[in-house]
């Protein structure tokens, strides 16, 4: 008696065990095929994750920005246009305190943006204005790579790294992870700090991260971002595909010499600085 | 064996009241951060881990330094560790125990932690802390459960239970390697890309993790009437003074590679920890205290150790240098590590962290926890211990 109960418990306990590792074994053996199948909506898949070449690929679509600094030291005003614009497209929140701050795309002086260059007799026009930061999409995001739960994964149609704020955790290995301090994270709930609310734009929930998303729901309505369309007719901040020979951004990109920041670390940053 | 810890002296009871005190305050502390959010701890966007992770840090070590004691018993078959091995055992689930507290503790929507093993990232770091992390104290609970009924019933363990038992000891190591590379493998954190810095934890662990297991023999032998033996102890000092040197050693190399090569972002971590970092104008040096109280303690307990009267004749001394030493390794693993590594943040800007209270409640309430498991654990085991005896 006593050893068929012994036996009986062995079977269930491994038939339990089996059940609890089951999913995960799925879900790790076949996460391939499942992006094949809406990888190509969403890029949800592991294909996403592993950061695939999307800059070899001919037909491949990798979206970038140039920031022209000649213009805005021009019209210093027009950044603060594009930064107003994005933070009422996104319903980004106002605290008036450094410690839970979000910003998507924000200012900062040339030695900040640029920690790794020289600042040393820096052009006056340089030194006095401020430059635009923000998420540079990079190629070969560190921040996918350190995502737990892939909350975070670059999307195969256009190479932009966007965010699943119903799947992040909360764990914030993203915000170590990226060398550029572009992530946010929702320390307490923002929605009573969003000035004016956008209902075309889902405001976050607290504990989740966020950051820029080069504005992919206006992209899907034939828009432009946001802060390009701020600076409309300026030149200041080109956008488009940057593997497309014929686009604006790779003509402008082909005339003039632009730096990337800290592209020694070899992430790949799709957003560039004509300065 | 559970009914063993239902019995006790008024001071086992006045102790676990007293541990229970803080864990009533640490879940009230929690529930106020539950329903506020982070926002309640001191952590910011540019420190965005704070004393939840540190601790954790820490902690694995503690959890990792249990296999000093079952590698010496188990594969050289060091007979003098087989009346402690079990402490070893039981510590580890302790601070494994903590440590999954800290992680919940520190999660911005702890209802989705299951995310991590529904959405597996095999390129994530934290999918394989996750594994062995789960997997360490599954399997010191099962060898340490297994083997402690065994002998409280006079019989050989049965084998199956080594296989479990060798199985352990990569887990030991390999805790606090992932745990190393959740760190070490970040582009742009200059004070974290180091190759020694897995090198590093395990040396700290296995200092930090005897250390408290020393403390605990002296405490067992005045409450509890367990004596661990002195050769037993005097193996264990041996073993903490190497790791120590170890660690000291590898801190020392990281100060020369980031003085000598000069290169800025190479020191400025260091700077902010052992000097403070100047700023536009301001001097940040919130660690600074705290570093060399670390390096004195380091030191002064190393200095201790080596004292022969002080190692073999006298247990309050020992007792010191081994407090002294833990909180030495504390200082320098569970808050140095991991706060200089987010000064300065990529923007070249400073923002000092300090904790909040609530968020200091919290931390107490999981260490409380991490103690009142060990003190049940250990209360089993020295039980099982004299039931054998007599």
């Amino acid at each position: 008696m006593d050893k068929q109960r012994r036996k009986f418990l062995k079977i269930a306990g491994a038939t339990a065990l089996a059940g609890i590792g089951a999913p995960a074994f799925i879900r790790l053996s076949s996460s391939n095929a499942l992006a094949a199948v809406h990888g190509a909506a969403e890029g949800h898949g592991a294909e996403a994750a592993h950061g695939a070449s999307v800059e070899t690929a001919p037909q491949g679509v990798r979206l970038g920005m140039v920031i022209d600094m000649r213009k805005i030291v021009e019209q210093p005003a027009l950044l603060d246009n594009a930064i107003t614009a994005c933070n009422n497209a996104h319903n980004i929140p106002q605290f008036d305190n450094r410690k839970s701050e979000i910003k998507w795309i924000w200012k900062a002086p040339f030695a900040n943006v640029f920690p790794t260059e020289s600042s040393y007799h820096l052009a006056k026009d340089i030194k006095e204005t401020d430059f635009a930061v923000l998420c540079n999409h990079c190629d070969e995001p560190p921040c996918v790579r350190a995502c737990p739960t892939q909350a975070t994964f670059k999307l195969k149609k256009n190479g932009i790294v966007a965010m699943d704020y119903h799947r992040c955790i909360g764990c914030r290995f993203c915000m170590a992870a990226c060398p550029y301090g572009a992530r946010s994270f929702n320390w307490e709930d923002p929605r009573p700090y969003i000035k004016k609310y956008n209902k075309d734009f889902a405001s976050r929930m607290r504990g989740v991260v966020e950051k820029c998303n080069f504005c992919s729901e206006r992209l899907a309505l034939g828009q432009e971002p946001a802060c390009v369309e701020a600076c409309q007719g300026t030149g200041a901040i080109v956008f488009g595909d940057l593997n497309d020979a014929q686009s604006e951004i790779r003509q402008l990109l082909d005339k003039e010499f632009a730096i990337q920041r800290n592209a020694s670390l070899g992430t790949k940053p799709s957003v560039f600085y004509i300065v | 064996m559970i009914e063993k810890t239902l019995k006790g002296k008024p001071a086992y009871w006045i102790w676990l009241a007293f541990l229970g005190m803080f864990i009533a305050v640490g879940i009230g502390c929690y529930a106020r951060q539950y329903l506020f959010g982070l926002g309640m701890t001191g952590m910011s966007r540019d420190v965005s881990w704070g004393l939840y992770i540190s601790q954790f840090t820490f902690l694995v070590g503690v959890a990792a330094g249990g296999v000093m004691l079952v590698l010496p018993y188990y594969v050289h078959n060091y007979k003098v560790f087989g009346r402690i091995t079990i402490l070893g055992e039981f510590l580890a689930i302790a601070a494994i125990v903590m440590c999954l507290l800290f992680i919940m503790a520190d999660l911005g929507q702890p209802l989705r932690a299951l995310n991590v093993v529904l959405h597996p990232t095999p390129s994530s770091m934290l999918f394989y802390d996750m594994i062995v992390l789960n997997g360490y104290l599954f399997l010191n609970i099962l060898c340490g459960w297994v083997i402690l009924t065994a002998e409280r019933k006079g019989v050989h363990p049965p084998k199956w239970i080594y296989f479990f038992v060798y199985l352990s000891i990569p887990f030991a190591v390999s805790i606090h390697t992932v745990t190393a590379m959740l760190y070490c493998g970040l582009p742009g954190r200059h004070f974290w890309l180091s190759a020694i810095i897995a090198p590093r934890f395990l040396a700290s662990a296995f200092a930090a993790g005897p250390a408290l297991i020393i403390i605990a023999c002296l405490v067992l032998k005045r409450v509890a009437n367990f004596d661990a033996g002195k050769e037993a102890m005097n193996k264990l000092v041996t073993i903490i003074m190497y790791a120590a040197l170890l660690n000291t050693f590898f801190v020392l190399l990281e100060v020369f590679v980031g003085f000598y090569s000069n290169i800025p972002g190479h020191k400025h971590s260091i700077e902010y920890l052992f000097f403070g970092l100047e700023h536009h104008g301001h001097v940040y040096n919130n660690l600074v205290p705290f570093m060399w109280t670390s390096v004195v303690l380091n030191f002064g307990a190393l200095g201790l150790f080596a004292w022969p009267y002080a190692r073999k004749k006298n247990e309050f001394l020992l007792g010191l240098s081994c407090v002294m030493i833990f909180f030495a390794l504390w200082i320098d693993k569970g808050l140095g590590f991991v706060f200089a590594g987010f000064v300065p943040n990529p923007l070249d800007e400073i923002t000092e962290y300090i904790p909040t209270a609530n968020e200091l409640g919290i931390t107490l309430g999981i260490w409380a926890v991490g103690f009142l498991v060990v003190t049940l654990l250990y209360k089993i085991a020295v039980g099982a211990h004299h039931e054998m005896e007599h």
